[in-house]
């Protein structure tokens, strides 16, 4: 004990490293986000569930859910689909395609949102192709959705890739030597060890896309009790200076995205614990 | 009996033939879906930004992005950048070096406070700044008084990407840091450094490549942040507007050229951006 605490003293820079992470913190996150629970414990029960339950906000919080689930529905199946090409298979221009998976996060959301909207608008590129079958996507929830698989694309892949870099090549070896079939090993061998990274991205994706504004604002067109999403009843709250309603919407947000941020941690570390396992 | 024997034989074999010829086709048909999804998704989206861009011409182009407005905006942007990231660099330094190098209580709640700003709707960021920085906000009244103006002018600007990019840089030198242990930083302290000579010609160099890629992500993020420095810039034009701010006003005016001209730099930045982290990447595995 004593021996440990004298080899953490030899470097430098606890006190600074400290004292930096934490005002910088608690000045730009902490003390600021605090504000919002603040701000709502002044509003009162009754009015904060008057301002959460109306039917326009309760809308809001419905699309932006059920939107965000679906794309990160899909963002998990074409996640692992493509984590699994990108690490199985050898083929010219991997490496290009592997760097290219993260321009979602590399462009800026607005661009990725008024692209959207004019490609699926009913004369756009992609959009004229569906009008044919009279399927509108600009302007609905489906559009929504699109743009949220689009913002969440790489969020399962980056978490699945290393997994299954790393995975041992010697069990499905064994599995395909004692007679599983192709179908067997993927679900039996490698798709329980692939559960929790695909779990872990697809909340991530989830999580992103409850709160996700700028690419979604465009292609939504923001129609109340249609296509109104949870984060721009914020903003047209802010507009009309009702901070006290905005508060409260972003109060359960918040709530909705610590839980994520909890299951995302709880799964990752299952992920880890399976790891250790297998090794 | 004997028949479904034979039957089962021919069955089984039939399956081996099978499953060989599968294996092929399993691999074509998933490497073609992922290719007409990638295509469809984010291909199209990136070659329709410059088609659109471009298409009045390269002069309604280069007059959509050297105009006052424009320009400001990207002034403003750069402006922002070239805070917030080096900000975000000492913050990461700091903070990777403290999780990584000392033991400490509540170090696990540290770091998932770190991620918190990535779990948080950019719209509410802005909001808890505005109820903290703003006119009416707890820190208003004294602000005002020595005559500060945060929220709807270029601090709150700042402080939003801040808020939006705080865990880039820590998130990518933790890993790094941790892999690299502290025994030469340990040995350089005993024969005698002091703590910048160690931070220089230890600590930097080993983590160089782990801060560079997280800087370009942090870069790429505070350029293009555009819910959380909305609600906090006040739309003033040519004064407050960044380059996505610009964007969505353009569009907004059924500017739709110009809009996707001031888009199609930005989205070039993000194609360098790529470029880089692919590099890093590619020299990282290398080593």
């Amino acid at each position: 004990m004593k021996k440990k605490y004298k080899k953490k003293n030899v470097l430098p820079g606890f006190g600074l490293s400290l004292g930096i992470t934490m005002l910088y913190m608690s000045l730009i996150v902490l003390i600021p986000l605090s504000m919002v629970f603040i701000e709502s414990s002044q509003l009162g029960w009754h009015d904060f569930i008057k301002i959460v339950t109306s039917d326009r906000v309760f809308h809001a919080y419905k699309i932006s859910f059920a939107t965000a689930f679906v794309a990160a529905l899909v963002n998990a199946v074409f996640g692992l689909l493509i984590a699994w090409v990108l690490v199985r298979y050898r083929f010219p221009g991997k490496r290009i395609i592997d760097g290219f998976i993260d321009l979602p996060f590399a462009l800026p959301t607005a661009v990725a949102g008024i692209t959207l909207t004019t490609l699926y608008g009913k004369d756009g590129w992609l959009g004229q192709f569906f009008s044919l079958f009279h399927i509108k996507i600009a302007f609905t929830p489906i559009g929504i959705t699109i743009a949220l698989m689009f913002i969440g694309l790489p969020f399962v892949v980056r978490m699945v890739q290393p997994v299954l870099e790393n995975m041992e090549k010697e069990v499905e070896e064994a599995a395909a030597s004692l007679g599983a079939s192709k179908q067997q090993i993927f679900l039996k061998v490698i798709f329980p060890e692939l559960l929790p990274p695909v779990l872990a991205g697809f909340s991530l994706a989830f999580a992103r896309g409850l709160g996700e504004y700028g690419s979604v604002v465009f292609i939504a067109g923001n129609m109340p009790m249609k296509t109104e999403i949870a984060p721009f009843m914020i903003m047209s709250k802010l507009e009309q200076f009702d901070y006290a309603g905005a508060t409260a919407i972003a109060v359960v947000m918040l709530v909705i995205s610590f839980v994520c941020l909890i299951v995302i941690n709880l799964l990752q570390k299952w992920s880890r614990k399976h790891e250790f396992q297998s090794e | 009996m004997t028949t479904d024997l034979v039957r089962q034989e021919v069955k089984s074999t039939d399956g081996i033939k099978h499953a060989k010829k599968e294996v092929n086709w399993t691999k074509y048909i998933l490497m073609s879906l992922m290719f007409l999804y990638l295509v469809v998704f984010l291909l199209i989206p990136l070659v329709f930004i410059f088609v659109k861009a471009f298409e009045k011409g390269a002069e309604v182009y280069f007059a959509a992005i050297t105009e006052p407005d424009a320009l400001s905006a990207i002034k403003l942007t750069i402006l922002v950048a070239i805070i917030s990231v080096p900000l975000n660099v000492v913050f990461g330094i700091a903070a990777a070096w403290l999780i990584t190098k000392f033991q400490f209580k509540g170090k696990q709640i540290l770091l998932s406070l770190i991620e918190l700003p990535f779990a948080v709707s950019p719209v509410i960021a802005g909001l808890v700044l505005v109820l903290f920085f703003g006119p009416r906000g707890v820190l208003g009244p004294f602000l005002d008084e020595f005559g500060l103006k945060i929220i709807f002018s270029v601090p709150g600007i700042i402080i939003a990407t801040m808020f939006v990019t705080l865990p880039f840089v820590a998130r990518e030198l933790i890993p790094v840091m941790q892999a690299q242990g502290k025994t030469e930083e340990e040995a350089a302290i005993s024969l005698g450094a002091n703590g910048w000579q160690m931070f220089l010609r230890v600590t930097l160099p080993s983590i160089k490549w782990g801060l560079l890629y997280g800087m370009i992500l942090c870069n790429a993020r505070a350029i293009g942040e555009f819910g959380a420095v909305s609600v906090v810039s006040g739309h003033i034009r040519g004064e407050t507007n960044t380059m996505p701010l610009h964007v969505e006003i353009l569009y907004n005016e059924y500017q739709f050229s110009a809009a996707f001209a001031v888009a199609s730099l930005m989205s070039l930045l993000a194609l360098v951006t790529l470029l880089i982290k692919t590099w890093i990447e590619w020299r990282t595995e290398k080593h």
